[in-house]
Order: structure tokens, then C-alpha cells, then sequence
């Protein structure tokens, strides 16, 4: 059983991932594929649906922006422990762009010990791996009280701090 | 000294209490083995099943007489007496027990010290000429410029999962003495031609297996842009820097595949979105950084002194040591006073705790309460009066730390941690760090376990070569320097010496051979427990020679 983190609160699994050969369903929210957005998007906009999109970590956000800027919400891929490529997506989203929707991540690297860096980049909900549990997780937000570098967080930098 | 404030301090202290948690649910069952891997990396901790190993952070090679003396306290409470200083002006300890690093990490937090990014894929220690701040040639003080760098680089959230490990390092002077372009990011501080500041920035260096001097991608960044573009370039590497093959995962690789031309399009485009954001840098940040460095009241006059050169004239052996480990200083009459680490019969880099206490002293005595670690293992007090030289000299040969062999073939480079001798010195520093590299990047994936590789940089074999179980001898062939290699030797209680692999290998395959041996025993060895020198001994030669010589080329 996945558990679901948004700002900070354990809360209720909602938008799931449809698969790309699923009919969708009349109405509710839902996290579809980038592949399967482009593909039918037309239909995904209809009333009823909240549709979210999932983008692969290897495209650049900027190659995308237009076609995924009104969404409710945006899911990144953490695949591995070790990959952290969508981490400058969600800074890109939200620095660049402004992004307010739901920035999601999802996969194996959604675990305790990189929620922290996260949220700094501006992920707000974590889809936790099968085997976190959820209680040691929502501590991960508390393991740095002060940061050194600006992101997406909004953070007072030291630097900044220093000045004051 | 950079001194810490509270914010500093708060961040080190946060980390601790962090990475004590993660040893404990660790070592509970609640955390996966390889992550918690990439975790302690990042907390300087390699755990192999017989040698475990902490690196301790030391920016860019400064350190204080307090520190110095938390050191060598921690050599004695936690290993086994002494410590090793590493070519990345780092200090590491052989013998540290998993469950104590979290009291380590909280002792050296107490003296304002830590381990953090100094291994894991992210951004490494910053590093600088060693002579930072007392060099003549020095058009300003590095440090500061580092400093500010490393506190940008400290968890950075965005950059602690890159592709590879990424090193910058910063050079302020006319003699390059910090092998600036062989880093990821190389940035050289210079005046532009209407005089104002800036940094001329280079990417995509390196050694390993593939060898490259970065190309320089900006002409002149100003000054108050350091952050953003090194941001800017970090994004490119993060987002494009390849992930499927741990050999092709350094930036120098990306730089090479796209080309410097477009890949320093790619760069400014993206600094170009970023940079009068919030990592612009002021005046007033520099100066407050600086303002954390402590000051040093250079006693005026102090060249007037004529008993460095009568000391000098009366007793050669201090004057050997004067010739060779004594360096000038941009203050009139005060030296830099080189600490050889590279006695006879020491592993390089080596220094006990006692000795470590000495240094101490002698910085508190007599140069600012401050030390240096050198890239090449040595230790500097950089701020010695000239009259005070010849008292520091007795003090050091005192405790065999005045070897007079500063830059000479016996001020050997050594594999940090490996017990891996001997390779010769700045023409070799080369084969050295490339060897450490391609074997750092095999024990991140497979815990080699057990394993020395000896070298010697000549027949003479002050490093033992014949008994590593891997060794290497240096042989010249007509104006080349050539490698023999012989595996199985032991210096153990097993003492064996290593038998010869066959034709030697030249530089540009050095490397790949060594690479090649511990594939050879990974694919080799029966389980994780099985040391190099008992498949070694159980298989024999003839896988190993199979692989050397695959493809005839390399070797004559």
C-alpha cells in the first residue's frame, strides 16, 4: 500500500495513473501519461475530468511547457535512488515557469531520506514507495532548518539571512 | 580561518542528528543496504569488509590548530592512532566502526568540521592553491571565493543525485599549483581588461580513463555571477550528463559528445534565464564572507632578521630543508614552511596523532593557529616569520616531519586509503590520481574489499611493488615511462612475491590494466568474501593474462 504526502499532511490517495490503453472514466481525477495527453488530450479536457500528466525525467520542460501549463497537476519520475534528473524539472516548473499546480513525485526514489531535497525543489506531493512508512517520512521535512542556496522553496538563504 | 556562525554551525549539527538517524535505521533493518550506501557516501563513509574508511572534509585545505588537534583526537578514539591525508587536501581514517561514525561526525562538528559531499555523487570538497593568501603571484585571495562556493554547493537539493562525482577548484594565481583544468569546473579568477574582476571558467576536465583538459567555455564571467553560472552549468549536467555507463558519467564526457561550443551554448542559455536571479552575489556578500576569515597581524619589519640566513649558513642540514620545504611569502620577511607527510619507511600522506598535535602547536606558536593540506599530502604552516624557521625546523625533525624532499622523487603521491605506494612525483601525479579514480569508481559499485596496489616509480621499490597484490613498477624504455605489473604479492604473514603478467604497458594503458585485473577478479571471485589474493591464488594467472592482452596493441 502507497501512501500519499501533499504539504507536509498524509492525506488520501487520489489522481491515479490510467493506463495508456484504459478508457478513462466519466469524470474524476486522473494522471495520464505525456504520450497519452498528446494523444488525446481533446477528450482528457472533458468536463468531469481533472487530468494530470505524468513526463518522463529526460525531457526538458521547457520542450513541453505549453502543452502541460494548465494542468492541475504535473507528476515526476524518480525512478531510481541514484536518479535525479527530474529534481531540475520541478526547479524549472516552478522557478521558470511558476508553476502552481501539484508538482508529484512518484517511483523508487520517493523515500524519506530525498523528501527533504524535494520539497526544496518544489515537489508538493510524494507518492511514497510501498515500503515507507508514512509517519518517518512526514520527519524527512524537518531534517534542515536552514538552507545555503536559493530553490524552489522560497527558503531565506543564510547569504540572505546574513544580510538582515 | 573561516570561522562558522550559527547558521553554519546549525547546518553541520543538523546533519549529524540526520545521518544518525539513518545509521540507526540502518543498522534496525529500515533501510536498504545500497541506499544507505549512497547516503554514508555522502557523509564521507566507505564501509568495505576490511577497510573501512571516513573521509573528513577540509575545504579547500584550511585547517586550524583546534581542528588539527580534534584530529588527532579522533585518531586516537576511534582508530588506530593516526590519520592520512588525501591528494584532495582531505584527511581520511582506516579504521573507524559504522556505529561510531555518528560520535565522530558530532566531535568534528564540535570544531566546526564534517564529512559532508566528500564521496557520493554530488559536489565534492572545493579545492585551491595551497599557498592561497600568501603567494606573491596571487592576484586575490581564493578562499573566499571558495568558501562562497561551498556554501552553495553544501545540500544542494537540486545536485545531490547527479550523473558522477563533480569536482571545481579555483585558481587566483599566475602558476597554476591546484591542477585547475583537471576538474569538472575550473574557474580562474582574473581582471578583465577595463580591470574589473571575474572568472574565466572552464568545464569537462579530468583524469581517469579518459584523460581531458577542460576547454575553456566562458572568456569572462563577472564577479557577482559566480553562482548562477555554475548553476547554469550544473542544470545542463544534471539534465543531459550520461547515466547508462558509470565510465562516460563525468561532464568531461558530455562536454567532449556535444562539442565545448555547444555545449557552452547550452550553458549560457540557461544562465541567461537564471542569472540576475536569486543567486546573484553582492558587494556586501563577499565582504562578509571575507569578514569570517580571520585577519593576520604580520609583524611590520619582520625581514630585518639575520639569523634565517646565519642558521642557514651554519648548518647545512637545515639548509636543505630551507632549499627544498621552505617557499617565499608575499609579506617580507616571512616564509611558507612545507611539513613533509613522506618520511622513509611512512606511507605517504601518513601522520600520527602525536604528530598532528606537534603541527598544531607549532601553528599556534608560530604562523596564525593555521595549517594547510597540500594536494600532494604534505602539510604547510604558511605564515611562518623568517626568524621563527629554524625553531620550527628543530621542532618537525624532531618528530620526523622535516624530511627535506618537498617536490623530489621520494615526496611520493599515494593512493588514499589503499596502501598504494610510491609512484614518483608531479610527472606522475598523473597515473596516481587515474588509478585512484578508476579504482574509487569500481569500489562505489562492488566493495572490493581487501586489495593493494603497490607502486614504484623505479627499481628501487621503496614502494614495494613486488609485494602488492597488485603491483607496479615504473620502467623507463627510451625516454618512456613504461609499467610492469605483477599480481599475488603479499607482505603479509603470507609473504609472497607477485609474478610477473607479461609485456608491459605504456601510459595510455595503464590505467585500462588495472581496470582490467579487477574485472577479472570480480568475475572471478566465488562470493564477496573471497579476497583478490585468494582467487588469485585459487584461479591463477591465466584469466588475468587472457584479459590483459585481449588486444595486442597495448602492451610491448
Amino acid at each position: 500500500m502507497t501512501h500519499l504526502i501533499r504539504d507536509q499532511q498524509l492525506v488520501e490517495h487520489d489522481f491515479p495513473l490510467l493506463a495508456d490503453d484504459a478508457a478513462p472514466p466519466a469524470s474524476g481525477k486522473l494522471i495520464v501519461s505525456l504520450e497519452r495527453w498528446r494523444k488525446d488530450a481533446a477528450e482528457l479536457r472533458g468536463p468531469g475530468l481533472e487530468v494530470g500528466v505524468r513526463i518522463p525525467n529526460t525531457v526538458n520542460v521547457e520542450d513541453i511547457w505549453a502543452e502541460i501549463s494548465d494542468r492541475p497537476l504535473i507528476n515526476l519520475e524518480f525512478p531510481g535512488f541514484a536518479d535525479g534528473r527530474a529534481y531540475s524539472q520541478a526547479r524549472v516548473l516552478r522557478d521558470r515557469y511558476g508553476y502552481r499546480g501539484e508538482v508529484r513525485a512518484s517511483g523508487g526514489a520517493v523515500v524519506r531520506d530525498q523528501l527533504h531535497s524535494m520539497a526544496r525543489c518544489g515537489i508538493n506531493g510524494f507518492e511514497l514507495r510501498a515500503d515507507q512508512d508514512p509517519q518517518v517520512c512526514l520527519k524527512a521535512f524537518e531534517d534542515f532548518g536552514l538552507a545555503y542556496q536559493p530553490a524552489a522553496d522560497g527558503a531565506l538563504t543564510v547569504l540572505r539571512r546574513r544580510a538582515s | 580561518m573561516y570561522r562558522y556562525d550559527s547558521f553554519d554551525q546549525q547546518l553541520v549539527d543538523d546533519r549529524v542528528a540526520q545521518f544518525r538517524g539513518q545509521t540507526e535505521r540502518f543498522l534496525a533493518g529500515q533501510l536498504p543496504d545500497d541506499e544507505f550506501r549512497s547516503l554514508r557516501l555522502r557523509n564521507g563513509l566507505y564501509v568495505q569488509r576490511f577497510a573501512p574508511m571516513l573521509r573528513v572534509s577540509i575545504p579547500y585545505g584550511l585547517i586550524s590548530s583546534r581542528q588539527m588537534r580534534m584530529l588527532g583526537h579522533i585518531a586516537r578514539k576511534y582508530d588506530k592512532n593516526y590519520g592520512h591525508f588525501t591528494t584532495r587536501q582531505n584527511i581520511q581514517y582506516n579504521w573507524p566502526k559504522l556505529e561510531t561514525v555518528p560520535d565522530i561526525l558530532a566531535d568534528l562538528a564540535s570544531v566546526q568540521m564534517h564529512a559532508i559531499q566528500t564521496s557520493g555523487n554530488c559536489i565534492r570538497n572545493i579545492t585551491t592553491d595551497h599557498l592561497a593568501g600568501v603567494a606573491a603571484d596571487e592576484l586575490v585571495d581564493p578562499r573566499p571565493y571558495c568558501e562562497i562556493t561551498r556554501q552553495w554547493a553544501t545540500f544542494h537539493p537540486e545536485f545531490n543525485w547527479l550523473p558522477r562525482k563533480f569536482k571545481i577548484a579555483f585558481c587566483a594565481s599566475e602558476t597554476d599549483r591546484a591542477a585547475t583544468r583537471l576538474h569538472d569546473i575550473g574557474v580562474f579568477i582574473v581582471r578583465n581588461e577595463q580591470g574589473e574582476l571575474g572568472y574565466s571558467i572552464y568545464a569537462g576536465g579530468g583524469l581517469g580513463r579518459t584523460p581531458i583538459v577542460a576547454p575553456k567555455i566562458r572568456d569572462f564571467l563577472p564577479e557577482m555571477d559566480l553562482l548562477s553560472y555554475l548553476e547554469a552549468i550544473l542544470r545542463v549536467y544534471n539534465r543531459l550528463g550520461r547515466r547508462d555507463n558509470i565510465y562516460k558519467a563525468r561532464i568531461k564526457i558530455l562536454v567532449k559528445e556535444t562539442g565545448p561550443a555547444k555545449f557552452t551554448e547550452l550553458v549560457e542559455a540557461e544562465w541567461a534565464k537564471i542569472r540576475d536571479g536569486e543567486l546573484k552575489l553582492t558587494r556586501a556578500d563577499f565582504d562578509r564572507i571575507a569578514a569570517h576569515f580571520d585577519a593576520h597581524p604580520y609583524v611590520a619589519g619582520s625581514d630585518a632578521d639575520t639569523s634565517f640566513d646565519a642558521a642557514v649558513a651554519a648548518d647545512s642540514a637545515f639548509a636543505a630543508f630551507v632549499k627544498r620545504n621552505v617557499k617565499g611569502h608575499r609579506v617580507p620577511g616571512y616564509k611558507a614552511v612545507f611539513v613533509s607527510l613522506k618520511a622513509p619507511g611512512v606511507a605517504p600522506g601518513d601522520i600520527t596523532a602525536e604528530q598532528m598535535e606537534l603541527v598544531a602547536q607549532l601553528a599556534d606558536d608560530y604562523s596564525f593557529s593555521e595549517i594547510r593540506s597540500t594536494h600532494d599530502q604534505n602539510l604547510v604552516l604558511a605564515e611562518v616569520r623568517q626568524q621563527d624557521v629554524y625553531a620550527v625546523w628543530k621542532a618537525l625533525r624532531a618528530q620526523g616531519l622535516a624530511t627535506p624532499n618537498i617536490g623530489l622523487l621520494t615526496d611520493l603521491i599515494c593512493c588514499p586509503g589503499l596502501d598504494f605506494c610510491s609512484l614518483a612525483n608531479a610527472g606522475s601525479i598523473g597515473v596516481s590520481d587515474e588509478i585512484t579514480d578508476a579504482f574509487e569508481s569500481m569500489d562505489d559499485l562492488y566493495d572490493i574489499g581487501e586489495m593493494k596496489i603497490k607502486m614504484s616509480g623505479c627499481m628501487n621499490g621503496c614502494g614495494h611493488h613486488t609485494v602488492g597484490h597488485i603491483g607496479i613498477l615504473g620502467v623507463d624504455k627510451k625516454g618512456e615511462e613504461w609499467y610492469q605489473v605483477t599480481l599475488g604479492g603479499s607482505a603479509e604473514n603470507d609473504a609472497t612475491l607477485g609474478d610477473r603478467t607479461g609485456p608491459s604497458f605504456d601510459r595510455a594503458h595503464i590505467v585500462q590494466a588495472v581496470e582490467r585485473i579487477i574485472e577479472v577478479y570480480l568475475d572471478q571471485r566465488s562470493s564477496e568474501d573471497e579476497t583478490f589474493l585468494q582467487t588469485y591464488r585459487r584461479v591463477g594467472m591465466t584469466p588475468f593474462k587472457t584479459r590483459l592482452y585481449a588486444d595486442e596493441a597495448v602492451a610491448a
